[in-house]
Formats: C-alpha cells, sequence, structure tokens
C-alpha cells in the first residue's frame, strides 16, 4: 500500500522536476540560438570579451549596443525623418534580445500555461497580449505624467515604485490562487491513487453528499482543463473501479472532456487570460520609460511611442517562442503518462501543481526582493 | 524530497540566471581625484560622473529653469541632493582597500550638478571614515547588478591631488585583458562578496606608494 503510494507521488515531483529543468534548459538554449545566429552576424571569439563570460556577454554587450543607438538615432530623427524607420528596427531587435529582463513575465507566463493545461495558441496570444499591455502601461506613464502633468523624475519614480510592487503582489496572488486550484486537484489526484479500506463502508446516502460537493468543486476545477483523452480513457476504468471505496477519487479527471476549443477561445476564456495578462503586463520596462521621456525631450513624443509598441513586438515574439516550448514539454510528458496506470494523472496533477507553485515563488520572491528584478530608474 | 529540492534548486538557478542577464541602462564616464594629505594619507575621493544623454533627459524632465534647456547649478541643486542621497544604497559604487583592508565612506560633500552640451554631470567628494596612509590603495567603481555602466574617462580618468613623490598610478579597465586576470585572482582568492557579476565590469584603480 505504501509501495502505491510512494511510487507515483514520486514520480510525480520528479515529472515536476523534469519539466522545471526542461523549462530552465529551453530558456537557456533559446538564448543561445539568439545568441549565435542573430541575423546571421558572427558570434564574437571568447577572447574579444573575456571578461564579460561568453553568451551572456555577448547578449549584454547587443542589448547595450541596441539600446544605445536608441538616443542618437531618435536625436538623427529630428532632422532627417527616414530615422525613424532605423529606431523602430533597433527598437524590434532590442525587444527580442530584451525580453529576459521586465517583470520575469516570460518566466510567469511559462509556468502559468503549464499549471493551467493551456494551449500553444493561447500561449503565443498571452505573450503578445501582455506585451502590447506593458507597451501601453508605459506610454501611459510618460503619457500623463511627464506630457500632461510635466512631473519630474521623481515623480514618475515614485509611480514605477508603486505600480512595479502592485504587480509582484498581483504575481504572488495570481500564483496563490493557481496553488490553491491546482493544489485541490492534485491532493484528489493524490487520494485516487491511494485505496482507502476505510471507507469501504461509508452509506450511500453520505457518498451522495460527497459526490454533490465535489461536483460543484470540479465545476470551478474544469475550465482549468485542457481537452484530454488519455485520462480521461484511464479514468473511466478507474473511476468504476474505485467507486465503492471512496469518492475523492479523480472523478474529473474521468469525466472531464476539459474545455472545448471554441469554449477556450470564447468571452470565459479570455476573462480566465485576462488575469494572466494583467499580471504580468502592468510592470512596464524601465528602458521603454527612458526611451519615451528622451523622446519627449526631443520633441518627438510620437517616435518614442513607436518605438516602445516596436519594442513590445520583439518581446512578445520571444515570449511567445518560450511559451510555444512551455507548452510542447508539457504535452510531451502528459504523452508519455497517459499510457501508465495510477500514476498518470497524479503526474500531470503534479506537474501542474509544480508550475503554479513557480508561479507564486516568482511573486513573493520578487515583492519580498529575494529576486533582483530590473532596477527601476530612480536615482 | 529530493524532487522538490531539485525544483526549488531549478526555480533559483532560473531566477539567478534572469537576473543575471540585466543589461545596463544608464552609463556613467567618470573621472576621479584621489585626495592627499600633507602628511601623504589619503583623505578622500572626489568624482566628476558624466550620465549618457538619454539619463540626462530623464533626470531633468520636469524641471523649472529659466531658459529653457539650461539649467544652473541652483536650479540643478535639489536634483543634486536626491542623487547623493539615493547613491547611498549602493554605496557611492565606489569600494576602497588600503593594504588589503576595506575602508569606509563618509556621507559626500561639495556635492552639485552641470548640465552642458544635454548631459547632466554629478561632482561629489567622498571623505574616507578615517584618512589612511597605506603602501597599495585599491580603488574600484562599479555597479554590482550592473544597471550602470561605469566606463573612466578616455582622458585623465584617474588625478592624484597631493600624492606623496614616487606613488605609481595604475587603472585597470574592464575592457583590458590584464583587468581581467587580476580579477579572477581576487575572485579565487577573496571571500564571496566579491565574487559577483557587475565585478566583471569594474574599473580598478591602484596606487603603490613607497
Amino acid at each position: 500500500m505504501t509501495d502505491r503510494l510512494q511510487s507515483p507521488l514520486a514520480r510525480g515531483l520528479l515529472a515536476c522536476a523534469a519539466v522545471v529543468a526542461v523549462l530552465v534548459v529551453a530558456d537557456a538554449a533559446l538564448h543561445d540560438i539568439f545568441a549565435q545566429n542573430p541575423f546571421g552576424a558572427p558570434r564574437p571569439a571568447p577572447s574579444a570579451e573575456p571578461e564579460a563570460g561568453g553568451v551572456i556577454g555577448w547578449l549584454l554587450a547587443k542589448q547595450s549596443e541596441f539600446y544605445r543607438q536608441m538616443s542618437s538615432t531618435i536625436r538623427a530623427a529630428k532632422s532627417d525623418g527616414s530615422a525613424v524607420w532605423t529606431l523602430l528596427a533597433i527598437s524590434f531587435a532590442y525587444g527580442i534580445f530584451h525580453a529576459a529582463g521586465p517583470g520575469h513575465g516570460k518566466a510567469v507566463i511559462a509556468s502559468y500555461l503549464v499549471a493551467n493545461r493551456e494551449t500553444a495558441r493561447r500561449g503565443i496570444a498571452l505573450s503578445f497580449a501582455s506585451a502590447l499591455m506593458q507597451s501601453l502601461v508605459a506610454i501611459l506613464i510618460v503619457g500623463v505624467s511627464a506630457w500632461l502633468l510635466n512631473a519630474t523624475a521623481k515623480t514618475m519614480c515614485k509611480a514605477e515604485g508603486a505600480i512595479e510592487i502592485a504587480s509582484y503582489a498581483l504575481i504572488a496572488l495570481f500564483g496563490l490562487r493557481l496553488v490553491w486550484v491546482k493544489g485541490g486537484s492534485f491532493i484528489r489526484a493524490l487520494q485516487a491513487v491511494q485505496p482507502v479500506p476505510a471507507l469501504a463502508g461509508v452509506p450511500h446516502h453520505h457518498h451522495g453528499h460527497d459526490q454533490h460537493d465535489h461536483a460543484h468543486h470540479h465545476h470551478e476545477a474544469h475550465d482549468h482543463h485542457g481537452h484530454d483523452h488519455g485520462h480521461h480513457d484511464h479514468g473511466h476504468g478507474h473511476g468504476h473501479h474505485h467507486h465503492g471505496h471512496d469518492h475523492v477519487h479523480d472523478e474529473h479527471c474521468g469525466h472531464s472532456h476539459g474545455p472545448a476549443p471554441s469554449e477556450l477561445a470564447g468571452p470565459g476564456g479570455w476573462r480566465r487570460g485576462l488575469a494572466a495578462i494583467l499580471t504580468v503586463g502592468i510592470r512596464p520596462c524601465s528602458g521603454a520609460i527612458l526611451v519615451l521621456v528622451f523622446a519627449l525631450a526631443q520633441g518627438l513624443f510620437w517616435a518614442g511611442i513607436a518605438a516602445t509598441f516596436l519594442m513590445g513586438l520583439g518581446t512578445a515574439i520571444t515570449v511567445a517562442a518560450i511559451a510555444i516550448i512551455a507548452v510542447s514539454a508539457r504535452d510531451v510528458a502528459r504523452r508519455l503518462s497517459a499510457g501508465r496506470d495510477g500514476g498518470g494523472a497524479l503526474f500531470m496533477r503534479g506537474i501542474e501543481f509544480g508550475a503554479a507553485g513557480l508561479v507564486l515563488l516568482f511573486g513573493t520572491g520578487l515583492l519580498l526582493g529575494y529576486i533582483a528584478a530590473e532596477r527601476t530608474t530612480c536615482f | 524530497m529530493r524532487a522538490l529540492f531539485a525544483i526549488v534548486l531549478a526555480a533559483g538557478l532560473s531566477l539567478a540566471a534572469g537576473a543575471a542577464r540585466a543589461h545596463p541602462h544608464v552609463w556613467i564616464t567618470a573621472t576621479s581625484e584621489l585626495l592627499y594629505a600633507p602628511d601623504g594619507s589619503i583623505t578622500g575621493v572626489r568624482h566628476a560622473w558624466t550620465f549618457d544623454d538619454m539619463f540626462s533627459a530623464y533626470a531633468v524632465q520636469g524641471l523649472e529653469a529659466k531658459t529653457k534647456g539650461a539649467y544652473t547649478r541652483e536650479e540643478l541643486g535639489p536634483l543634486a541632493q536626491t542623487n547623493v542621497e539615493s547613491l547611498k544604497e549602493y554605496a557611492y559604487f565606489t569600494f576602497a582597500r588600503a593594504d588589503g583592508k576595506k575602508e569606509r565612506f563618509q556621507e559626500p560633500v561639495d556635492y552639485y550638478l552641470d548640465y552642458k552640451d544635454a548631459v547632466l554631470t554629478l561632482h561629489f567628494t567622498l571623505p574616507l571614515k578615517s584618512p589612511v596612509r597605506s603602501r597599495q590603495l585599491v580603488l574600484e567603481v562599479f555597479d554590482r547588478s550592473f544597471f550602470i555602466d561605469f566606463q573612466m574617462a578616455k582622458d585623465n580618468p584617474v588625478r592624484l591631488v597631493g600624492a606623496p613623490a614616487g606613488c605609481q598610478m595604475k587603472l585597470d579597465r574592464p575592457s583590458d585583458g590584464s583587468a581581467t586576470a587580476q580579477k579572477l585572482n581576487e575572485q579565487t582568492f577573496l571571500n564571496g562578496e566579491n565574487s559577483n557579476f557587475g565585478l566583471m565590469f569594474a574599473n580598478k584603480i591602484t596606487v603603490d606608494c613607497p
């Protein structure tokens, strides 16, 4: 009995670790790909920049280069309109490279997608929507405080700081909610693989009550579940087996067909996604704010706005690529676990639970200052 | 349990990697003067830090000026005050060691901002808590989080003011290959506090006196 409990549990946890590791490696690998071949540019020999440490150093140098070119390009655009096109191209490239930075949005989105069984398509949509929101927030901050109110940098900085804290709190809350929901299904999955003989003689009416309660719960969790045929089949067989023993069983797993694709795209689906977009997109990038204020000072605020949107587009592409990798990794894990008896459901619930925990970890870490986020420009 | 530990570890690693991928948003071109007392002890450091044009535009946003686009020292007074106050949190990005012993600085004095050619220059003096006579003084200027990229000026980056005769100054810039070797040595032999990412970009001034 203990064996049956422990081995799926261990497998589940191991799977969590595996997926997280895949995420981390994929993230790093993606950076390597970008680093090695961005628009065909050769990678400088390590000896060229030994102090900056290989790929990371090169990335830093590239980002800095694009970023530094922005101010001179905006200046040039004052007299030469065609420089605006250069500015847009630089901003776009900068956005692609910089996606690792602001608010760790990339990590939060990837974890959210894994936890919530989202599709790759929704992952892409989320990446673009949150990047767009990030751009809009930056434009709004500078537009209202600097352009309309002519506030000082100090005031702007305070606004940035407040938004920053709010965004971290949002990530933590969002993670907490995910952990709550996913923890529930994880525990139910755990109890499902653990036979509970003591409950065998529970009277029937009690059953009914349990089931009712459960069904209610089930509905809540329901819209977080993707289409899952593997579990469906397995759940059925299993479900009958366990029926007499306990009703904490992975009932929703067996009977859940998950939301239909049309449902996902519908307004309900978007409301769910909106929380993620808000959470990730509310914190603007310090770089965008600096560029906007500089453009404003040069009398070319509109060019700054255009540059900010292009930065957002570049960021969205990188984040979307990472989102696709995260979703694919999870799908591979699901396919591998689908054929297994008993442990399969637990396996996936464990992964989701782990990913949910990661979002919570990010939020609290950022909020409490354990994670060094990109510093705001208060100075 | 071990798997759980692995999760936490992996998460931690990914976070650390994320933080390390930050890149500078502010560039400072610095010149520094090392101030000596008549008895040959070093009393402090006087910095002049010129910000890049983007940050300068950001910093003067919304400030009142009698003539548009020209800010006087007085008009920039409150901003200079804010700057030196904020710098305290970062230990003024200035780290001194006299014969290997860590030296501390007092709060800055004689600080002001200049605005010329659309860029700001922050001038300030950092007095040492206690003036020190040493055979070797090592001064490093860098931001450990690398939000600010410090570069020593091309011409006359470091000046020794009133130093005893025979003192030799050496500057290791971050882009200098020899500096890397030095830093690696330091990272290997010193305690953990210096083995961080920003150190890679440190400007290291070494003064050897007889």
